[in-house]
C-alpha cells in the first residue's frame, strides 16, 4: 500500500502543489508556497446495492465532489467526460481508463439500503500507481444522514491526500437577513456548512446577533434584545431551548464566546457607557471581570488552549487588537498596521488571529500571527466582517455586505492564503457566521 | 439661537417624516396610541404632548464618525429636552443610541451604549432623575437612513430620546 506523504507545513502559507505522481511518486497535494494546481480528480456515482439506493447513491457521490472541488485543491472531471465506469465496488480498477483522461485520484463507493439505514462503503485510488490510499472505510446511518456521510467520506478523501484535516462534516450558525435595511429581520439559523439543511431556531420578532458555538459544537451563545435590551442566551441547539444568562439592570451585555472548558464564557458588559470584558461561568453565573478601562474593550476570544484571550480595544484612540492571560492582568497590543481592528478570533491551530480591518473606507478578512507579525489581508470590500474558522484552521468564513440601500449580506469563505473566495449558498441573506467543530 | 433653534427643528421634523420608526420595534417603550408624526401622542400644538417633545424640542442628537461627545447643537436640544422632562415628570425615557454602517457589529454596539450615556448624562446633568431614563444601544442594528454615503451615515449616528410610560408603570 503507497501511503500518502505527510505535508510539511512552510509556515502557514497554504498552498497546493499538484501530486507530482507521473513522475513516479504517491499522490498527495503538497501544502508549502508554490503555484496552486488543483488536482483532478473524479467520482463516479457509488454502486448502489439496490434500486431503492440508487439515487442516493448518486447524491452521495456529487456532494464528495463539490466538497473536494470547493477546496481549490482538486478539480473534478465531470462525469461526462469518465471513459471507464465503475459497476462493482469490489471488482478490481480499470486504471487505464482513469489516467486517459487524467484522473489522479478516483474515489469509487457503494451504498447499500436497508429500511431506513444507509451504509457507505468507499475507498481512494492513486491512478497513476494503481494503488489503494489509506484502507476503505464504511460509515453507517439514517437515509436522512446522507448528506453527512458524504461530508464524513469527503473529509477522509481530504485528509488522506492532504494530510490535514477535513472541515467538511461540521456546521455554522449563522443570523439570517430578510428586508431592507432600516426594517431588517434577524433570525438565528443553523446550516451544514455547504449551505445545505437550514434549520431556524428564533422567530425575527427580536434582533439577533453574533451567534457562537460551544467548543462540542452542542450549544450556541448569541446576544439578543428580546427584552428591549441586549442580553446573552445560551441555546442547546438539538433541543432548541435557550436561556437567558445572568446579567445587571442597566447593563447591555454581549459579545460572548466560550472558553475552551465549554464552561466559561466571555462576554462585554457595557455599563454607564464604558464597555469591559468579564467572565461567567455558564451554571452559577459568577462573574470575574477582566478588564477595566475608560475605553470600549469588547470581541474577546480564548486561545485554543485557554490560556489567553485576544481582543479588541480603542484604548489607544481607536481599535486595536490585544492579548491578555485568560485570568486578566497586562494587555499587550499585537496589531500595529494602519487602520483599525476588530472582531479577533483566534485559529483553532493556535498559530493566528484572523481579524477585520478598516482602513482607507475599506473593510478587509485578514490573518496575522499571534505576536502581531506577518500581518495578511485576504479580502478586501465596501463591508467584509466577522471572521470565523474552519475546524481544521485552513479557510475563513465571513460576511460581506454590499453597498447602499439594497444593500445585502452574504457569507463567503476564502483560504488563509487569499485564494478561493467563494459565496455560501443561503436562502436568503445572512451574517455573522460561527464554524462548529467537526461533528463526530 | 433662535436660528440655531429653528434649523434643529426644521431638520428633526424631516428626519421624523422620513423615518418609518420601526427602530422602536424592538424596545420596551410603550406604545403611546398617537396618531402624530412618528407615532408619539398628542398634537404638537400642546406642549404637554410627547408630539411637542418629538417635534417642536427634537428628540435626536448626532454625533460625528465614532464620536460621542455633545456639540453645542446636541447640548442646546438636550437642555430643553430636560426642561420639559422636568415640567412632566409622568414620563421616564428610553435613551437609544445608534451608529452608522461603518465599522464592526459588536463595537458598534459599544459605541452606540457610550452616545446613548452622553445624553443621559447631560439630562442628569440638567436636573433629570437617572431613575427615569434608561440607555439602550442598537449599534448598526437600526439606520433610519439606507444609502450608502455620509449624507445617511450622518443622520444614523443618532441617540434618540424615547418617551415611554409613566414612572408608576
Amino acid at each position: 500500500m503507497t501511503r500518502f506523504l505527510l505535508c510539511f507545513l512552510l509556515g502557514w502559507a497554504f498552498v497546493a502543489h499538484s501530486a507530482a505522481a507521473q513522475d513516479g511518486g504517491p499522490l498527495r497535494i503538497e501544502i508549502t508556497e508554490g503555484v496552486i494546481e488543483p488536482m483532478p480528480f473524479a467520482v463516479p456515482d457509488f454502486v448502489p446495492d439496490s434500486p431503492a439506493a440508487t439515487e442516493v447513491a448518486s447524491q452521495i457521490a456529487r456532494v464528495i465532489a463539490a466538497d473536494l472541488a470547493g477546496t481549490g485543491l482538486f478539480r473534478e472531471i465531470p462525469a461526462e467526460a469518465h471513459i471507464g465506469r465503475v459497476s462493482d465496488f469490489n471488482a478490481p480498477i480499470q486504471f487505464a481508463d482513469w489516467k486517459a483522461i487524467n484522473a489522479q485520484a478516483l474515489v469509487t463507493g457503494a451504498v447499500s439500503s436497508s429500511g431506513d439505514r444507509v451504509t457507505v462503503r468507499f475507498r481512494v485510488w492513486d491512478v497513476f500507481s494503481g494503488a489503494e490510499l489509506g484502507n476503505g472505510l464504511q460509515f453507517a446511518g439514517s437515509r436522512d444522514g446522507w448528506r453527512r456521510m458524504a461530508h464524513k467520506v469527503a473529509d477522509a478523501v481530504y485528509s488522506r491526500i492532504t494530510g490535514e484535516g477535513g472541515y467538511f462534516d461540521s456546521r455554522v450558525a449563522f443570523v439570517s437577513e430578510s428586508g431592507p435595511k432600516n426594517d431588517r429581520k434577524k433570525r438565528l439559523a443553523i446550516m451544514d456548512y455547504d449551505g445545505a439543511n437550514v434549520q431556524y431556531l428564533t422567530d425575527s420578532a427580536s434582533i439577533v446577533l453574533a451567534p457562537r458555538f460551544s467548543p462540542s459544537g452542542d450549544r450556541v451563545l448569541y446576544t439578543s434584545f428580546e427584552t428591549g435590551f441586549p442580553r446573552i442566551y445560551v441555546l442547546d441547539v438539538g433541543k432548541v431551548q435557550r436561556r437567558v444568562l445572568e446579567s445587571k439592570e442597566g447593563t447591555m451585555s454581549f459579545a460572548p464566546r466560550f472558553a475552551p472548558d465549554g464552561q466559561t464564557v466571555v462576554f462585554s458588559l457595557e455599563q454607564g457607557g464604558n464597555t469591559d470584558i468579564y467572565i461567567m461561568d455558564i451554571t452559577s453565573g459568577g462573574t470575574t471581570r477582566l478588564t477595566s478601562s475608560p475605553s470600549i474593550d469588547t470581541a474577546p476570544s480564548y486561545s485554543p488552549d485557554g490560556s489567553r484571550i485576544v481582543f479588541e480595544s480603542d484604548r489607544s484612540g481607536t481599535q486595536q487588537l490585544y492579548i491578555m492571560p485568560a485570568s486578566g492582568g497586562d494587555a499587550k497590543r499585537i496589531s500595529f498596521g494602519q487602520g483599525r481592528y476588530g472582531t479577533p478570533v483566534w485559529s483553532p491551530r493556535g498559530d493566528l488571529v484572523a481579524f477585520t480591518k478598516q482602513n482607507k473606507g475599506r473593510f478587509h478578512i485578514g490573518v496575522m500571527r499571534t505576536d502581531g507579525r506577518e500581518e495578511r489581508l485576504l479580502t478586501a470590500s465596501f463591508l467584509d466582517e466577522g471572521p470565523t474558522w474552519a475546524p481544521n484552521g485552513r479557510v475563513i468564513m465571513f460576511a460581506r455586505e454590499t453597498k447602499g440601500a439594497r444593500g445585502e449580506t452574504t457569507l463567503y469563505t476564502v483560504d488563509i492564503t487569499g485564494r478561493n473566495l467563494r459565496p455560501v449558498r443561503t436562502p436568503g441573506g445572512a451574517s455573522d457566521p460561527s464554524w462548529s467543530p467537526l461533528q463526530n | 439661537m433662535k436660528s440655531i433653534r429653528t434649523l434643529i427643528l426644521a431638520c428633526t421634523v424631516a428626519a421624523v417624516a422620513g423615518c418609518s420608526n420601526s427602530y422602536l420595534d424592538d424596545t420596551n417603550s410603550v406604545d403611546l396610541g398617537g396618531s402624530g408624526v412618528g407615532g408619539a401622542a398628542g398634537s404638537s400644538a400642546d406642549p404637554r404632548s410627547p408630539a411637542y417633545f418629538q417635534e417642536a424640542i427634537g428628540d435626536r442628537v448626532l454625533f460625528a464618525v465614532d464620536q460621542s461627545t455633545l456639540d453645542d447643537a446636541g447640548r442646546v436640544l438636550l437642555t430643553a429636552q430636560a426642561d420639559w422632562l422636568m415640567s412632566n415628570t409622568d414620563y421616564t425615557a428610553v435613551i437609544e443610541g445608534h451608529a452608522d454602517e461603518q465599522g464592526t457589529r459588536e463595537y458598534n454596539l459599544a459605541l452606540g451604549a457610550r452616545r446613548a450615556n452622553a445624553v443621559r448624562e447631560y439630562l442628569v446633568s440638567r436636573g433629570v432623575s437617572g431613575a427615569r431614563l434608561k440607555t439602550v444601544s442598537f449599534g448598526k442594528e437600526r439606520p433610519l437612513e439606507i444609502c450608502s454615503a455620509e449624507s445617511c451615515y450622518a443622520k444614523n449616528r443618532r441617540a434618540v430620546t424615547v418617551l415611554a410610560g409613566g414612572l408608576t408603570g
